[in-house]
This record gives structure tokens, sequence and C-alpha cells, in this order.
């Protein structure tokens, strides 16, 4: 651990670039993620016209590339094959390069080590070299963009064997750079994993017992793990997938004996698993902030942190719910339909915990607190959607429409999304020192809310309508006619959803100069991150802290104020500890 | 906006329609009372200065409750949709004097051929449409799903049928039609670029009306084999 | 044009450095096809018009023509509905003279080695109309354009699946033209359309500009060439192919004829994807290319 001292003295390419200081690379990723999380919106944006006003010339079109718009006397018209590269690059960026990385990659740096005491992470070269996979992998991702044939188009979730040749999408090199990508990609996840796993076993504090952690970090720790399993099997599917593309094999290629099906097994035997990795953290980023705004426990702590074990082992054996349609045995759907009805039982937990935990709280609604509440409030319906494609007759009729694309982005922006800005504006004063704008927090929380809802609400009754996913123009069907209206209306609400964005840029980007100086403990927070100064130093703690109690005690009678850092030691001992605060060994 | 599903036209509509509303109610009454107590609960117990929320840490009573009661409700959701699933999946389902069909699916069109009163495909009094299915009323059809190049979705909204087309297996589909009329075929699986043109349409007949139609394609079977023969260069 | 991938303007949609690097490989080589045709006309063809003589191929259907099935549009009723007649496919088409229409014609091997041609800068246009593709068959010269027209107005794709040169699978929405065009030389380049399975064309790829399409009277002309001996193959997608060796001499025009019949389509060996070697010596020796 020599990393941390001296740090003033490093040449600044080591502290701000190639540094190894998990607060650096968690604002790295940061401003990485938020990137590409404006990419991804803008993809959307274009999707969205396209179903809007189908063939209609898109604003601004002319700007991009005969090979996605087709120049027309009355201006640029999409092209399908670009509208497949929309839907498959929007779905990707989204998942694995904006809230992939928000969750674990941001708050995973930021807040293991200081909310288990540790001065940095297990391996912090590791760390760095983490990001600098991540990064590049991104970089090639959105270069795909501009080869030959475009980007990859089979969907997210590149389904075999459209995406094992290029011969039935015209794109070759944009689905191999996708491939590569993403394995990239999955090496820096790993390392990711490892070194959060190991640093939460073996560098927490003295006192900070397994069922002291806040729970952020609980579900962090358990993410690392469905990572560390899961990851894997996504990087031999892609690279099987890549050889089938690239140097003839034919795993998934039916034509020469291969199976198309395998690849739905291995990918969606890591897919969800992976939905999951993009739900705990925001679960437990969201317990941290509610108990906080609701000045109050966490609700039943434990069976919070049972219920996140058990989403993560029942995780294993839902997968088959993704393939109900897909020609595997009906008998196999049966059995994925009763495990995924039973994935529903631990979510449901954690949402009666969380109305527990405001339950006769004191609540003050802060920006955080404020998304940690939508959060629960979008969660509740992302939750409850998901029950109907649980059902395997209902399944048959609502599986591939807006109905499921209504469902995952409840649970991925209704849900994911909504703790992560919960999540940054939380934790804002750690990372710049200053607290970001509550004014201009509210207003963006309050029109972001009413949008969305007012976006992706009428999904759900398109979908019931019979209205496909991922088709370029439903205008082509006749009987989807009728909901034209219905998609120009989301259309409109969806460019007015990513307006309102720009408050929440600005007022990130400003309040790192103009913001309110914090402190060490603006939210009057109880964790460890709390009782160092805003941003900590390298190496995070003077002293090695001694963790007294759990992370929740809030409105504890036995102290005056509403909080009680972990750290603090109890009335009865403050005149004689009995473990004396040790320097930081180098 | 409507939560109402579509009005369906074939002998799964009733289970689906049931389950699917059944699911609505459960979920609707769960909704409905989570985002009401959310929203009361922040109303009722909003910031009151100097004075300090109820330290409470939880309770295994509610845990066991709350716990125990979504999963009975959601094992007895599984269990009333395995008998429906079956019928609608499972090969044995389908009726002895079911009518057989193969639907071919290629980019981006659906190849679909009648095996015609022999009941056997491969023979002179096959008919084969593309895009256009025709099939009798309140007569149960047997389709024989595949794909030649990439995965497909065999999609007939109006009968609550969905099944991917996956190249190299050869998928079971049934389903029996309720009122003759015309609906849609879609495709519900990315198929390439002009996955949105792979639509077609299902024309449900009377019985009479279908011997019509049988009669009328027999009577130019010659031009529709040497159809056939054309394509498979 | 193949400047795609709009290095240039995609450069405004991310990082310049990002992009600086995709273009820099995946659109190498599209700009070595612009390069070749900037330079395509400041050079002069190679051949002497004052020695040059032409040749003019017949192309000639013994025996009754074949009758073609009519084309079941019912799929696609707007195009249906163009027709006052039933479509027939167009397989075989044969001219009240006689004459077999669509047989790509071309000099397959006599060309002095090291003669090259400028690549002409003119497209080749193959449209769509009434869901049938006019002309059915085209040959151009490797890196010439070759325009695909969607005069429909509805949903087509185009699915070329090339042996030698890379495939590609566009689709056109709208009304709309789309370049493309094939640097290596092959005979011939399969062309389909996937919404509506009867549409199919055929390209012809050459590295010289010595080639044409039979009209319905069968004649081709095959452009002006340096006197010598040539071997002229006739293709036609359903009786395959047939060569013939002809003389050209100053200020002729040479006729070289062929015929086909129905008999022949048994027997037809159809060849696709055929890489041509126009300064080859020997006659039908050319290394197997894997594929």
């Amino acid at each position: 651990m020599d990393a941390h001292a001296h740090a003033h003295e490093m040449p600044w390419i080591r502290r701000y670039i190639f540094s190894t200081d998990h607060k650096t690379i968690a604002i790295q990723f940061l401003l990485m993620s938020l990137f590409f999380l404006v990419v991804g919106g803008l993809l959307a944006m274009m999707m969205r016209w396209q179903l809007g006003f189908p063939s209609e010339p898109m604003p601004g079109g002319m700007l991009l590339p005969d090979e996605m718009m087709a120049p027309t006397p009355a201006g640029a018209i999409m092209l399908p094959e670009f509208y497949n590269s929309l839907v498959t690059m929007h779905g990707t960026i989204m998942i694995f390069f904006a809230i992939m990385p928000l969750l674990v990659g941001v708050f995973g740096n930021l807040l293991i080590p200081l909310q288990i005491g540790a001065d940095d992470m297990a391996f912090p070269r590791l760390n760095m070299a983490s990001f600098w996979m991540a990064f590049p992998a991104g970089l090639l991702m959105l270069a795909s963009f501009a080869v030959e044939g475009g980007a990859a188009g089979a969907g997210w979730t590149s389904y075999a064997p459209l995406s094992a040749s290029g011969e039935y999408t015209g794109v070759y090199l944009g689905q191999q750079l996708w491939l590569i990508s993403l394995t990239i990609l999955g090496f820096a996840s790993l390392a990711g994993a490892v070194n959060y796993i190991t640093t939460i076993i073996n560098m927490r504090a003295p006192g900070m017992t397994w069922f002291r952690m806040p729970l952020a970090t609980w579900a962090l720790f358990i993410t690392a793990i469905l990572i560390l399993l899961a990851i894997p099997i996504l990087a031999g599917a892609l690279i099987m997938l890549l050889f089938d593309q690239t140097i003839g094999t034919a795993f998934f290629l039916p034509a020469s004996d291969g199976e198309p099906l395998l690849w739905q097994h291995l990918f969606w035997f890591f897919g969800h698993p992976e939905v999951y990795i993009l739900i705990l953290p925001a679960m437990g980023i969201t317990s941290d902030v509610l108990a906080n705004g609701a000045r109050k426990p966490v609700f039943g702590y434990h069976a919070m942190v049972l219920a996140i074990v058990a989403i993560a082992f029942l995780s294993w054996i839902v997968w088959g719910h993704h393939m109900f349609q897909s020609g595997m045995n009906p008998m196999l759907g049966t059995t994925f339909m009763i495990t995924t009805m039973v994935i529903a039982v631990p979510s449901a937990i954690k949402v009666f915990n969380w109305l527990g935990t405001i339950y006769k709280g004191n609540i003050h609604l802060h920006t955080p607190m404020l998304h940690a509440l939508g959060f629960v409030s979008m969660f509740i319906i992302g939750g409850l959607s998901g029950v109907f494609m649980a059902s395997t007759p209902v399944d048959v009729y609502i599986h591939d429409t807006y109905f499921i694309v209504a469902h995952l982005h409840y649970v991925l922006f209704g849900g994911s999304l909504f703790a992560i800005f919960a999540g940054i504006t939380f934790w804002y004063p750690k990372m710049f020192g200053r607290l970001m704008n509550e004014k201009w927090g509210r207003i963006h929380f309050w029109l972001t809310m009413i949008l969305y809802n007012i976006v992706f609400w009428p999904m759900h009754s398109i979908g019931i309508q019979g209205h496909m996913r991922r088709i370029y123009d439903p205008t082509q069907y006749e009987f989807l006619q009728p909901l034209q209206p219905i998609n120009q209306f989301i259309t409109m609400a969806a460019f007015a959803l990513v307006a309102v964005q720009v408050i929440y840029a600005l007022n990130f980007i400003i309040s790192i100069w103009k913001g309110k100086k914090a402190g060490n403990n603006p939210w009057k927070a109880n964790s460890l991150e709390w009782t160092v100064p805003s941003p900590p130093p390298h190496g995070n703690f003077e002293l090695v802290p001694i963790v007294y109690r759990g992370p929740y005690e809030y409105s504890a009678p036995d102290v005056e104020e509403d909080y009680w850092l972990q750290d603090a030691p109890p009335p009865s001992e403050t005149a004689a500890p009995a473990l004396e605060p040790q320097p930081v060994a180098d | 906006m409507s939560w109402l599903l579509p009005d369906s036209y074939s002998t799964f509509g009733p289970d689906v329609d049931f389950l699917y509303y059944a699911i609505l109610v459960v979920t609707g009454v769960v909704f409905v009372i989570t985002e009401a107590l959310l929203v009361y609960f922040v109303i009722r117990y909003r910031r009151r200065d100097g004075q300090k929320a109820t330290y409470i840490h939880g309770s295994t009573k509610a845990e066991i409750i709350w716990t125990a009661v979504p999963f009975i409700a959601v094992l007895g959701l599984a269990f009333i949709s395995i008998p429906s699933w079956n019928m609608m999946k499972n090969p044995d389902s389908v009726p002895a004097d079911a009518l057989d069909y193969i639907v071919n699916a290629k980019q981006f069109e659906w190849e679909i051929t009648y095996a015609g009163a022999d009941g056997v495909t491969g023979t002179a009094d096959d008919i084969s449409t593309i895009n256009i299915m025709h099939v009798p009323v309140n007569q149960a059809v047997n389709i024989t799903l595949r794909s030649e190049d990439v995965l497909h979705s065999f999609f007939l909204p109006e009968m609550r049928v969905k099944q991917d087309a996956v190249p190299g297996m050869d998928i079971t589909v049934w389903f029996e039609a309720t009122r003759a009329g015309a609906y849609p075929i879609g495709c519900a699986e990315l198929c390439g670029n002009l996955h949105t043109t792979m639509g077609g349409t299902l024309n449900v007949y009377e019985a009479a009306d279908f011997e019509a139609w049988v009669a009328s394609q027999s009577a130019d079977a010659d031009d529709a084999d040497d159809a056939d023969d054309q394509e498979d260069q | 044009m193949r400047d795609l991938f709009g290095c240039g303007r995609a450069m405004l949609m991310a990082t310049a450095a990002v992009f600086a690097t995709a273009c820099g490989g995946g659109g190498g080589e599209a700009g070595g096809g612009m390069e070749q045709e900037a330079a395509g006309e400041e050079m002069a063809s190679p051949v002497d018009m004052a020695t040059a003589g032409g040749i003019h191929a017949m192309v000639m259907f013994e025996g009754m023509a074949p009758e073609m099935d009519a084309i079941d549009m019912a799929s696609e009723p707007n195009c249906a509905a163009r027709y006052t007649d039933t479509p027939m496919a167009e397989e075989v088409v044969v001219g009240g003279g006689g004459g077999l229409a669509n047989v790509f014609v071309y000099v397959r091997e006599g060309l002095d080695a090291g003669m090259s041609f400028p690549t002409p800068g003119g497209a080749v246009v193959m449209d769509q109309v009434g869901c049938r593709y006019v002309p059915r068959v085209v040959g151009v010269q490797a890196g010439q354009d070759l325009t695909f027209r969607n005069s429909d107005g509805l949903p087509h794709n185009i699915n070329a699946s090339p042996s030698e040169n890379r495939g590609f699978n566009i689709s056109q929405p709208v009304n709309m033209d789309t370049n493309r065009n094939f640097p290596l030389a092959e005979v011939m380049v399969p062309v389909r359309c996937d919404v509506h399975g009867w549409m199919s064309a055929y390209v012809g790829v050459l590295d010289h500009p010595f080639h044409g399409v039979t009209d319905m009277e069968g004649g081709a002309d095959l452009g002006m060439l340096p006197p010598g001996d040539y071997v002229v193959e006739a293709w036609h997608e359903r009786y395959g192919t047939q060569t013939a060796s002809v003389t050209v001499t100053t200020g002729e025009t040479a006729m070289v004829s062929f015929s086909f019949s129905e008999a022949m389509a048994a027997n037809a060996v159809v060849p696709m994807g055929e890489p041509i070697d126009p300064h080859g010596p020997g006659a039908h020796t050319l290394a197997p290319e894997a594929h």
C-alpha cells in the first residue's frame, strides 16, 4: 500500500489520468458513464423520431452518412438497418456502458473502501486497469458506427444466427467490434469484481462486522459475486460467436449443425443475473438514502440482506423465462415459470421493508430522498408488470411487445436510474466537496418523474394492443396504425424528458465550482464515509476507524441528535474506549 | 391508453385473457395499496422539526407475513397458469382432427403450405401461399413451424399465438379460430433490416368458404407446383 | 461512391480521436476507391481508337421459348395493382425475332497483359419497378458505381451475395438511390430482394469495359478493342455459359454468335462468383478459389 502516500507530489497524470485512488477512479467511471448515458439517450431519441414519424425526414439527419440516412429531396430518412443499429446500440450502451458502470464502477469504487473503513481497494492497480479497459471498450463500441456496414444490428441480445453471420444483416465488422468491445468490458468488470470481493472480505475496519455494513456495500458485494460468476459465461459465449463470425466455427449456425438456442441459453444464463447486477446496487443505494431521509433505521436490515442474497441465488435459475416462446421444451417453461414467480417474493420483501422504513419516520424530502422514493414507486410498477410475463400463457401474447419495453424501462430507468440520481446527488459532496443545488435538483426530479411516466406508461398499453418491439415502421402493420397517435405522443414526451436532463447536467457541472461547501457530513448520515473530509484525502482515514454499531442508528434514543456515526464511541465508553484508534499503517 | 386486451378469436383467448385479467387485478391491488401507502407515509410522516423519528428496527411478524403472502399469491398465479400453458404449447394437446400446415419463415416472408385434404405435405394437393394463411373457423390447425435462415416469431395477436421459428427445428404450433374474418400475422423477433415488413394476413373462413377457397386453388394447382419448382432454384 | 462511412460527417457525432482511428482502418478501402475514380478521369483509355475494332454479339434462342410462370404478387398488393396483365417471371426472355435477352456477353481472355482500364465515371442503374429489377442483368467495371434505385416507394432490400467481393444487405424503405461498387472482378454476383421472393438480378463485374447485355433482339455491343484474338463468353442464368473465339481487326466489327436452347437447362453449369482474369493465357485453367 504505497500508493496513497505523498499523493500531492505525484505528477498530474498519475493523480487524474492513471490514478490508483479509488475515489478518482470512481469519478473517472462517473464521467465516462454519464457520457455514455447521454449518447444512449440520443440514440433513443433517433429511434423515437422514426417510431413517431416513420419515414419522415429526421431533423439534422443530413449530418449523418448515407449508410444511416437515405437522402431524399424532402430530407434524410432513417434506414431500417440504422434503426436496428440504434435498437442494438441503445440497449448495449445503456446497459453495459451507462447503468452498469454507474452502479458498479462509480458506487462500488467510491463507497466500498469508505463505507468499510479501508484506505483503498485491495488491488489499486487492478482497479485502475479496470477503468482503462472499460473506457477504450466503450470507444470501440462507438467506433463501430463508423465502419463498413454500420454498427451491430441484431439487438443487444444478439440472437444467433442473425448475429452469427453478416450475410443476414450486411453487418460484418460492426458485429465483431461489438463482440470484442463487450469481451474487453467483461475483463474490466471481472477485475472490478475480484477487487470488491477481496476488499470487503479482508479490509473491513475493526468492529465492521458483516451485519454492520451499509446495505449499499452489501448489495455491491453480492453484485460483485454475480459479476464474477456471470461474466465468464458471457465472455465465453461472445468468443464463440466471434469465432462463428470470423474463423468458420458453427456453434450457433444451424446450417452446419450449430444450435441457435444454445446462444440464448448462454446469453440469458449470464443475462438474468445481469438484470440483477443492474438493480441490486440500486436497491442498496436506495436503502441507505431512504433511512437517511426518513431519519430512521432501515426496517428489517437482516431481511434486506437475506433478500439480496435470495435474489442473487434465484437469479441463476430463472433465465428460461426469456425463452418461453423460443422453442424450448414447454415442460421447462413450467419450471421456469415457478422459479420466476418465486423471485418476485424477495423483491416484494424489499418493497415492504422500504415502506416500513419510512413508516413513522421524520421524512426530509431532500433531492436524493425524492429520487429514492421515486425508485421505490417505479420499481413497484416494474416489478408488478414482471408478473405478467412470468405467467407463461400471458407471456405468449405480450412477449416481444412494447409491454416488455415498458417493463424493462420501469426497472432500469424508473428503478436503476432514479437510484443513480439519488446516489450521485447524495454522494456528490463526498466526490467534489460541494452540494448540488437543491432547488434545481427538485425541479429536475419532478419534471423527470412526470415526463418519464408519460413516456413509458403508455407503452404498456400499446404493448397490450399487440405492438411488437424492434419494428422500424409500425405503420407497416395495418392493425398498429390506430396506435400511431400514441407513438407520436410518446415521442414528443421523450424529447421533453431528455431536454429536462439538461437541468441535471448543468446542476452537476456548475455545482463542482459553485455548489455550497459540504463539510464532512452534510446529510447527517451515519456510515464511515461521512466521518472524513469531503472529498476524503488520499488514504481516506487519518486513523483506522473503529466501528461500534450498524449504519442505520438514526433517531436512537441514547443520543441527542437523530444520527449516530458508526465510529462514535458509545456514551459509556467515551472515558475508556475498549479499542484505541490506531494510525493508518503504511 | 387502455389496459384492456383487444378481443380474441381463438380457443386460447378465454384462458389467456382470464389469466391476464386475474394478474391485472392482483397486481393492481398491490400497486394501489403500496403506492398509496408510500404517498400517505411521505405526507403523514413528513419532516417535523425538533422531533425524532420512531426508533424501530423491524418486526419479525411483519417480515413473515409479507414473505408468506406474496409467496402464496405468486405460486397461485403460477399454478393456475400451468393448464393453459400445456394446452397451448404441449404438442400432445393438438387435437387429432387438426388440419396440417407448414409455415416456413425466411427473410422476410412467411411461406405457408396447407397439406390439403390428404393431410400430408409434399403431395400434389398442397396449397402454398406467401404471407397469407387460409384456415377454416372452428377447426384446429396444426402448424409445423420452421425457419430457413434466422429466428423469426410467428405472431397471431387475435389468436393469442406466438412462437419463435428456429432454423434447424420443427416446432409444433396449433390454434383454433372461433370467428371468421381477416386477422394480422406479425413477426415478433428481430430478423434483419426489413423485419418490419414481415407481416401477413390470416384469413379465417366459414367451412363452406374454406372449401371454395381450396377448390379455387386446386384448379390451378399445376401452376402452383411450377412456381414451387422455380423457387427451389 | 464508397466514401461511406462518411468519416468526415461521422466525426461530428463523437470524439474525433476515436473516429479518426476508425476511419483510418475501416474507411481505407473507401478512400482508395475514390482515389481510383479521381485518377480514372485523368487516365486515358489504353485503346488506340485509330487501330481499334469492335465486337458485336448475337445470342439466339433455338426452339420454342419455355413458358414462364406467373408471379404471385398477392403478398404485395401495391405491386400487383401496377399490372394490368399478370406479371410473368423473367428467367428466360425471348424476343419476337428469336433473340435471347438478358445474356451477359464479355471478353473473357485475350487482352494484353499490363493493359488496365480507367474506371468509368458514370454509374450503371438497376431500378426496382413494380417489384422487379430493371434491368435484370447488368455489367459493370470493377470499382464502377452501381446505383440501385427504388422507384416503387415501398420497402425493398438489396441482398448481394458475391464470392470475391464483400456482400452487402441494404434496404430502401422509400424512393431512393443507393450506390455500391464491387472492387474485384467476378461473374456473376447474384442480387435478390428478401421482401419479394421473386425478385432476383445478376451483376457481372469485370476489370475492363468490354461487355454487354443482350437486348430483345439478342444483340450486344462489347465496345472497341485493340486488334487481336479474344475469347468471348456468353452467360445466361438458366442455360449456363458458352465461349467463342473472335478476331478483332482494325476498323471492323467482328460478329460473334451464340445459340441456346431449352435442352441446355438440364445440364447447365451456371457460374456464380467466378473470378475473371482477362489477361490470362490458359482457357479455363483458373485457380480454384476457396469459398
